[in-house]
């Protein structure tokens, strides 16, 4: 997953003012953990110096998640050569997707410290909607928009009970993880004999295409230049603004060291997608279309987050509801908001996932799904108590789920181990961020 | 606490002794900003508030002091649009208003900086400081003028100690954290900053911060209303004393008529036997100066 475009900063930005010196040396000193690093740095050494030193008060950022996944998949490795493999890397990336839209979704109810446990069913019962409706013989599209709008609206009913009951989201969403798994078995019977058995087969070869289907190795060069040049232009006029604005500004060397990581890792993904993972006679090259689709949904929701007033107010309420009440924000259409485009990237992932299984079934298990996906993005660093993550965490935290998913089969091992292994690094992740956070407040 | 139970029980307007006409705090320099008329306030058959007259000028720090249970935080809660007074009204720019809400006080230009502050630890101090209000360019936040109108503000009330704006709120300390609060305030072009003990749990250096930050503010023809305990800290910030006693105004005059003792004996027994002179030549507090019993 690479040319990802740099989520937005969220608030943390950039900055620091030189020009207002004064108060006292300790005021100073206390003020620097907070303080982001590009700022105070003139020069990339120093850059680094302060990143490390941010690192060592607490501010870790994504930092741990992906030194975790490295280690991962460098144990994975060395158990099995196969592990990466451009075959595997790529079964990867269809095997992590819905575990990642899915996060993605839990991320804009997590973030105003709420969680929604029917997420699974949700995306389950928007992929019969779907599958059906493409059965019908309706274009992919409509089946799409119709799924869409159906998830959400059921994400803002649950929106809606949460914040005008008054209650707490834990219990509706789960009367919703109930109801819902019922739910789908109805749907499901509902459809005669296309629902026969208990299984939808997915009759579009669009939709199938999302997992199933790849771009031809020009065509991924060519997206991956343009996705990355696009997020380099943007990023270096975002810190030319500030420059001519006369705000402090990184300096430059850091705008261009930022461009190249994410060119670097736009190469990378595209070199794997691109090595041929075929048999001898038959070549197979290029990348996953589900690769474009994942980065399009966290370009769209990052830049939603980080930089609109529904993502300020999302965040104010995570952190201080009564605080965003008093400013004048409307908390509950907020709430209900995101309540609703976590139902609609449930609908979502309900695609990607009929699209990868090929087919949508009774047997679903959505309530592991969801909970597969709360998991997601607590492992990328979201806090479950609200006001602190964003969706890039739900790509990582979902990579580190796919990865021991993966490896694990890889390896021959049975569901159990894959459960308990994923459990452990839940655990441990959030120990790494319980610890972390606990250094900031001594630091 | 030299005060008599029958001094307690007097009607606010004789009560206590009253530098410029107890009860008639109404009469002040320069322009009154917003003028409380005879408010009161009852929850149910419990009296908070009764009878309160008091003038806010423009320009000036005001104190409210007064010991728990003397109806500060219900006048506040009622002046910032909280609660609707149960009797009285407001007059605020020579106009009489009815605040349903705290939108309503807001929009008219009162702030109200309570004592938890209500900022968000987890967003940084120019989104704190824009929150509800900020500023969009093609549907996205601006971040640049955001960023170059809270640094305005922070120079205008010459805050200094805040090395980086775009630093977390969680990340500040006590002052730092009032002085973000305040600047919020004073970014909506706030005529009355009302605070709610703004210096409680904060050290020396932090207080003398934010009282700094509230001379700034008068200078700027901005009313303050601070509500406090701490008598050290309203003496050295106060232009005008009001004290409450019981939900009644017992007091009312400029600061430099009153001294710590006469204050205390205010809040505690709503009257005072002391006058600054005596105290400050040395007499006990126990002597009484007929002079200084009000006359009923």
């Amino acid at each position: 997953m690479a040319s990802t475009n740099p989520p937005p900063e969220p608030p943390g930005g950039v900055t620091t003012e030189h020009d207002e010196e004064g108060g006292s040396s300790k005021d100073a000193a206390a003020a620097l953990p907070g303080a982001s690093a590009e700022l105070i740095a003139g020069s990339v050494g120093e850059y680094v110096r302060i990143w490390g030193k941010r690192i060592r008060s607490g501010e870790s950022g994504a930092l741990p998640v992906i030194i975790g996944l490295i280690v991962i998949i460098l144990i994975f490795q060395v158990k099995s050569s196969l592990f990466l493999s451009a075959g595997n890397l790529v079964n990867l990336m269809t095997q992590a997707a819905f575990i990642i839209t899915l996060g993605m979704a839990e991320v804009f109810v997590l973030l105003l410290g709420e969680i929604d446990l029917a997420a699974g069913f949700t995306a389950a019962c928007g992929a019969v909607i779907a599958l059906y409706l493409v059965a019908k013989g309706y274009p992919w599209w409509v089946a799409v928009l119709a799924t869409l709008a159906a998830t959400g609206a059921y994400g803002a009913l649950q929106g809606f009970i949460i914040t005008r009951l008054r209650l707490p989201s834990f219990v509706v969403t789960l009367a919703g993880f109930l109801g819902l798994s019922g739910v789908l078995l109805v749907l499901i019977n509902a459809t005669g004999s296309i629902g026969n058995g208990g299984v939808i087969r997915l009759e579009s070869n669009v939709l199938n295409d999302i997992e199933g289907g790849w771009l031809s190795p020009a065509a991924s060069w060519i997206v991956t230049i343009v996705l990355v040049a696009l997020a380099g232009l943007m990023l270096y006029m975002r810190d030319r603004r500030r420059r001519v604005s006369g705000l402090v500004a990184p300096p430059l060397s850091i705008t261009l060291l930022k461009i190249a990581v994410i060119a670097i890792a736009g190469v990378v993904v595209v070199l794997v997608g691109n090595t041929n993972r075929g048999t001898f006679l038959l070549a197979v090259r290029g990348l996953p279309w589900v690769v474009l689709v994942v980065i399009g949904v966290l370009v769209i929701y990052s830049t939603l987050l980080g930089r609109t007033r529904f993502g300020r107010y999302v965040y104010a309420i995570g952190g201080n509801a009564e605080a965003a009440r008093r400013a004048g924000v409307a908390t509950n259409r907020i709430r209900v908001l995101a309540f609703t485009l976590c139902g609609v990237t449930a609908g979502i992932t309900g695609i990607i996932y009929s699209s990868y299984l090929g087919s949508i079934s009774s047997g679903v298990n959505g309530g592991q799904n969801a909970l597969n996906a709360v998991a997601a993005a607590v492992i990328g660093g979201t806090s479950l108590f609200g006001g602190r993550g964003k969706m890039m965490d739900a790509l990582l935290g979902g990579l580190v789920v796919g990865v021991i998913a993966n490896g694990l089969q890889l390896l021959g091992l049975s569901a159990a181990t894959q459960l308990i292994w994923t459990a452990l690094v839940l655990v441990a992740a959030v120990t790494v961020d319980a610890l972390t956070r606990r250094g900031r407040a001594t630091a | 606490m030299t005060g008599s139970p029958e001094d307690g029980a007097r009607p606010a307007n004789t009560a206590g002794r009253a530098p410029s006409g107890a009860g008639s705090g109404t009469d002040t320099v320069g322009g009154t900003l917003l003028q409380l008329r005879d408010i009161g306030k009852s929850f149910g058959p419990v009296s908070a508030l009764s009878g309160v007259n008091l003038d806010i000028p423009a320009g000036q720090v005001t104190a409210l002091v007064g010991d728990n249970g003397a109806g500060k935080s219900t006048l506040i809660k009622t002046i910032a649009g909280i609660w609707e007074p149960s009797e009285g009204h407001l007059i605020w720019q020579g106009r009489q208003v009815n605040f349903k809400n705290p939108r309503d006080a807001t929009e008219a230009g009162i702030a109200t900086v309570y004592q938890d502050l209500a900022l968000c630890d987890n967003l940084d101090i120019v989104a704190n400081m824009l929150l509800g209000h900020e500023v969009r360019r093609n549907l996205l936040l601006d971040e640049v003028s955001m960023e170059q109108t809270a640094k305005q503000t922070l120079a205008d009330l010459r805050v200094v100690t805040v090395r980086n704006i775009r630093q977390l709120v969680g990340s500040l300390s006590g002052g730092q954290r009032q002085s973000v609060a305040v600047a919020k305030a004073v970014m909506l072009d706030a005529k009355l900053v009302i605070m709610d003990e703004p210096t409680a749990a904060l050290g020396v250096t932090q207080t003398a911060l934010v009282l700094g930050l509230i001379r700034r503010l008068s200078e700027r023809g901005i009313a303050v209303l601070v509500v406090s305990h701490n008598l050290t800290d309203v003496f050295q910030v106060a232009d005008r004393l009001a004290v409450l006693y019981l939900g009644r105004l017992v007091s009312v005059g400029p600061a430099a008529d009153y001294d710590t003792a006469s204050a205390v004996d205010l809040m505690t027994s709503g009257a005072t036997q002391r006058t600054r002179d005596a105290s400050a030549n040395g007499l006990d507090d126990r002597t009484r100066t007929p002079d200084s019993r009000p006359e009923g």
